[in-house]
């Protein structure tokens, strides 16, 4: 598995930013032209380091949101209203712009195509990105692994890349989605609408005997509790992946 | 102080630069239970630096620290790391 992982140095690269579009009130994509990009695997992330004009430096950790057979990176970034890099990524930045990029980094938290089975996908609110590379990447290569994505958000308006779920979720490639909205429900909403715990993964979870892998993104406190409950309902804990994010995103 | 807890993911980038390999499939051993876990599935604690901490007894594993020019390394709380060889040029 790790001989697929792109190996050796790191480097920084000074990437473009080619395009930057909306995609809920707080997040951003955006598009980069980085020249001698090395390719990525889905799930993998960047560091993003800012210098400022006095030489001081902020770094942060990105997931990398678009597929590996597309050239550009994407970078889907949440703005956080105190934090010290993404309100600049969001506001400031604007295409031309360059700033500098090192990766792709990680090798625990990415998509592994030999997995037998189904794979289960569960995203809290950002957490969406790397497993929306995931998701791409499935498509892309017409891939027929079941697999399904609970991902938790907290309305319908805050659900990053509602649109393009809804369009690969089409019933045809085996990609199922199921939305719970937390907070506030659209009129009519027939979905889940509470946080997910035990009881949710134990109408949404594919079997321990069906499960091949789960991927688990977002906030610390989501990421324990869908493991332990995932644990809880008998899945082997070795084919339970987690990636806590937090404000250091910001 | 308050640091963030996350997980062993978040340090892949530093780890990378010090071990010029992915650690984050890499197996450690706890030296303080015994128990063996990828570095990605670790706790992490980030703060001035990043303390990487068993999920089973949280004794402390790694903690690194850099200043952007040097880096201090303190692995003393694993017994082994399984690391894969890198392949290619």
């Amino acid at each position: 598995m790790a001989g697929a992982a792109v190996l050796g140095r790191l480097t920084w690269h000074l990437a473009e930013v080619v395009e930057i579009r909306p995609e809920t009130s707080q997040t951003k994509t955006i598009t980069f032209d980085v020249p001698g990009w090395p390719g990525h695997r889905a799930g993998q992330h960047v560091d993003v380091r800012l210098t400022a004009e006095d030489g001081y430096q902020a770094e942060r950790s990105y997931s990398i949101a678009s597929s590996p057979d597309e050239s550009r990176v994407e970078l889907t970034v949440e703005r956080l209203d105190d934090g010290e890099v993404s309100p600049y990524l969001t506001d400031e930045l604007r295409p031309g712009d360059a700033i500098e990029l090192r990766g792709p980094v990680g090798g625990y938290f990415v998509w592994d195509p030999q997995a037998d089975g189904h794979v289960f996908l569960v995203a809290g609110g950002s957490g969406i990105v790397p497993l929306m590379a995931m998701v791409r990447q499935r498509a892309a290569e017409r891939s027929t692994i079941p697999t399904r994505l609970l991902y938790s958000s907290r309305r319908w308006d805050d659900v990053i890349y509602r649109d393009e779920l809804g369009r690969l979720a089409d019933g045809s490639g085996g990609l199922d989605v199921v939305h719970t909205l937390t907070r506030t429900q659209p009129t009519g909403w027939d979905g889940y609408s509470r946080r997910v715990d035990r009881a949710l993964l134990d109408e949404v979870a594919p079997t321990p005997s069906e499960l091949a892998l789960a991927y688990v993104c977002g906030p610390t406190p989501f990421v324990e509790a869908v493991a332990e409950g995932l644990v809880g309902l008998g899945h082997d804990p070795q084919r339970i992946r987690t990636e806590r994010f937090g404000p250091t995103g910001g | 102080m308050d640091a963030l807890k996350l997980d062993g993911n978040a340090a892949a980038g530093l780890l990378q630069e010090i071990f010029t390999a992915e650690v984050t499939t890499a197996r450690g051993m706890c030296a303080g239970c015994g128990a063996v876990e990828p570095v990605g599935a670790v706790s992490l604690y980030s703060g001035a630096g990043m303390v990487l901490r068993c999920p089973h007894c949280d004794a402390v594993l790694v903690k690194v620290v850099t200043d952007g020019t040097r880096i201090w390394l303190d692995a003393r709380g694993v017994r082994a790391l399984e690391l894969h060889a890198p392949t290619g040029p």
